[in-house]
């Protein structure tokens, strides 16, 4: 994984609350076998208008998506998040996130900030460049206000070192064949 | 220290825990489909690793397989080629896989149960945020993304964190014409779809043990439509009774074993969970869905939300879309809407039960000639049973179209989908902007509601017409 480092940008807003991942890149396109040329798919329904904020000249190299509450929920493809980063999006603001769209977005080094409801109204009010600082798990609004949020410390090391969780795991070969060979098979599902 | 019943699965399938890092759990039961597969299976050719427990996998084909004659090549080649790659990806990785010429193929949250494998006391992991409806059988059943598969496929563990317990406590009793789906559409609504986000559900009360297996399944399904990435339901004599005998079921003393374990599960007097909310099963009507997202459901005969009245402007703004976008006005009742569409099927309403149901109500009737009416079983399984009790004969005398196992119009992967600007009333689970379709319009709700709008034509209320 590469490793996440701070940045700066301008945000792309998209002031829906709810927004599912049959939205960010429709079930359609998931025929692939591959991970790549999902960008060309993201938000593909709602770019039929071309006047959908991704469309738009100026949101062109934009980096961080402020959307409404409870972004990422429904279907647990982590084609949502392939199709984000390859977009070139590193972060996404909202109130909350989808619990398995959360854990797929950082295993893709796509950081999911949730900040509370003023920051929220605040950062939709606002134009400039946000700043998002990972180690010190602040964020910087436009008007130069800075933000803590909550990142479990696990993930931020993963992303900081771009430490691969199944590497992580791997390493626990031990632990895990210990705990196999206390416990029985419960099913063979190859007979 | 009295548990919940998630404690107690958490507890036992924690492999390890270091200071700072997720708990590795160890995962009983991982299933596989074509879809969210073939990015993991590659990645383990990159690492040149294999797969841990392939005896402890299966795969099935369901997400992007046709409907129509098995015996017919597949016209979609994208789709053909996916459905190639699981069964070279499982052959290369000593993985069974129930493929699209198997007599065991099916949804995958349906064949889980079907063969037995699905037990208490198991995790079970698939990606597909579906998984929990396996949670039904008193397991820790849930969703997970391609890395994730990724990574159970290589070390039969996850790192996970532990999610808070939510107690959804069910009491009374149904009254005709309501259903399991009732019940989970109207907790959804009542929470909304970002409700349960963190926490596992556990339904409880004396409505949801007198739920048959199958309508267990049906309610447990949904809890990610309430946000929760698992939900589960204690096992009972109910349980055992419908795993007895099954493919991969314990057999003899192993059975009895199991069952005196299985027992232990229940959560335990005086456990204290982290949330909860009840339901009133002697109040529940029939629900539907009116909205872009499972939370924007009402009783059958209740008025939709008026915009005008939503003083939140993004709450405001998202259901002012969600009609839009649905071509409906608030403040009206949706009973009466004309349909172009009914889709019985789904890993939530598409087992021998719910299609028993549907016919139970077309037998001797006919559909609406205005209405395309699709029925899709679960599983090979369920079909053999549907064709053994004559249900086929029923469907097609009323004018539906009876049709091959698999996922369907429920995800419109394959081709059985909305043309857009139709209306359909489907027992699957998700209404998203497009799901069933681009430009298609989902009403979600039971079996029976959707087989009494396929007689008349329009959204009814089934009680008019049992
Ligand atoms: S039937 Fe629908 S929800 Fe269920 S597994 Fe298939 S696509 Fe997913």
């Amino acid at each position: 994984m590469i490793p996440f480092t701070n940045f700066e940008s301008r945000m792309i807003k998209l002031p829906i609350n709810n927004v599912d991942t049959d939205q960010i890149i429709p079930a359609r396109f998931l025929k692939t076998t591959s991970k790549l040329g999902l960008d060309k798919q993201l938000f593909n329904d709602w770019r039929q208008d071309p006047d959908f904020v991704l469309n738009r000249p100026e949101s062109q190299g934009l980096q961080i998506l402020l959307a409404g509450d409870n972004f990422g929920c429904g279907s647990s493809r982590e084609h949502a998040p392939w199709a984000l980063t390859q977009w070139g999006f590193r972060a996404v603001i909202s109130t909350s996130f989808a619990d398995i769209f959360k854990q797929n977005s950082l295993k893709n080094s796509l950081l999911p900030i949730v900040v509370p409801a003023d920051v929220h109204a605040e950062l939709f009010a606002s134009d400039g460049p946000v700043k998002i600082d990972l180690p010190n798990q602040t964020l910087t609004t436009p008007s130069g206000r800075e933000v803590h949020f909550e990142v479990d410390q696990f993930s931020k090391h993963c992303l900081v070192k771009g430490v691969d969780e199944l590497g992580y795991i791997l390493d626990q070969e031990a632990n895990i064949a210990a705990y196999e060979a206390s416990h029985p098979a419960p099913i063979n599902a190859l007979v | 220290m009295p548990r919940t019943i998630i404690e107690k699965l958490w507890d036992s399938h924690v492999v390890h825990e270091s200071p700072g890092a997720p708990a590795l759990l160890f995962i009983d039961l991982h299933l596989v489909h074509e879809v969210t597969s073939p990015q993991a299976f590659q990645g383990l050719r990159d690492r040149g690793l294999n797969a841990r427990r392939p005896d402890l996998t299966i795969a099935t084909a369901d997400h992007s397989i046709p409907t129509t004659d098995r015996s017919l090549s597949i016209v979609d080649t994208i789709a053909a080629n996916q459905l190639a790659q699981l069964e070279t990806n499982c052959k290369d990785f000593g993985i069974r896989c129930l493929g699209v010429h198997s007599n065991l193929q099916g949804i995958v949250h349906v064949i889980g149960p079907e063969l037995g494998l699905t037990q208490p006391g198991m995790t079970v992991v698939c990606g597909d945020s579906h998984t929990a409806t396996h949670g039904a059988f008193g397991a820790l059943a849930f969703g997970i993304g391609t890395s994730e598969v990724e990574q159970v496929l290589a070390t039969q563990c996850l790192l996970q964190r532990k999610s808070q317990s939510f107690q959804v406590n069910v009491e009374g009793k149904l009254k005709p014409g309501v259903s399991a789906k009732d019940i989970i559409l109207a907790l959804i609504a009542k929470i909304g779809i970002g409700g349960g986000t963190g926490c596992v559900f556990e339904f409880t009360g004396s409505a949801i043990r007198a739920l048959s297996m199958e309508e267990r399944m049906t309610v447990c399904n949904m809890a990610i439509e309430g946000g929760a990435r698992a939900g589960l339901i204690a096992p009972d004599e109910t349980t055992f009774e419908y795993l007895k005998g099954r493919p991969h079921a314990p057999k003899g003393a192993d059975w009895d074993a199991a069952v005196a374990r299985w027992k232990q599960l229940p959560t335990d007097e005086g456990a204290v969970y982290d949330r909860s909310v009840s339901i009133d099963a002697d109040a529940l009507e029939p629900m539907i869905t009116y909205g872009t997202n499972p939370g924007m459901g009402v009783s059958i005969n209740a008025s939709l939300p008026d915009p005008s009245q939503i003083t939140d402007a993004m709450a405001r703004d998202s259901i002012t879309k969600a009609l839009a976008y649905m071509g409906l006005e608030g403040g009206k009742p949706l009973v009466g809407h004309p349909i172009d569409v009914v889709f019985i099927g789904s890993c939530t309403n598409s087992r021998i039960s719910d299609l028993r149901i549907a016919a139970g109500l077309l037998k001797g009737r006919k559909v609406s000639p205005k209405v395309r009416v699709m029925v899709v079983p679960g599983s090979q399984e369920v079909k053999r049973q549907a064709i053994a009790e004559g249900l086929p004969e029923i469907f097609r005398a009323a004018g539906c179209d009876y049709r091959e196992p698999g996922c369907s119009m429920c995800i419109a992967m394959n081709g059985d989908q909305l043309s857009p600007g139709e209306y359909s009333v489907s027992t699957s689970n998700r209404n998203f902007e497009g799901r069933q379709g681009k430009g298609g319009r989902t009403f979600l709700a039971s079996p029976l509601t959707a087989a009494a709008s396929a007689i008349t034509g329009v959204v009814t209320d089934v009680r008019t017409l049992l």
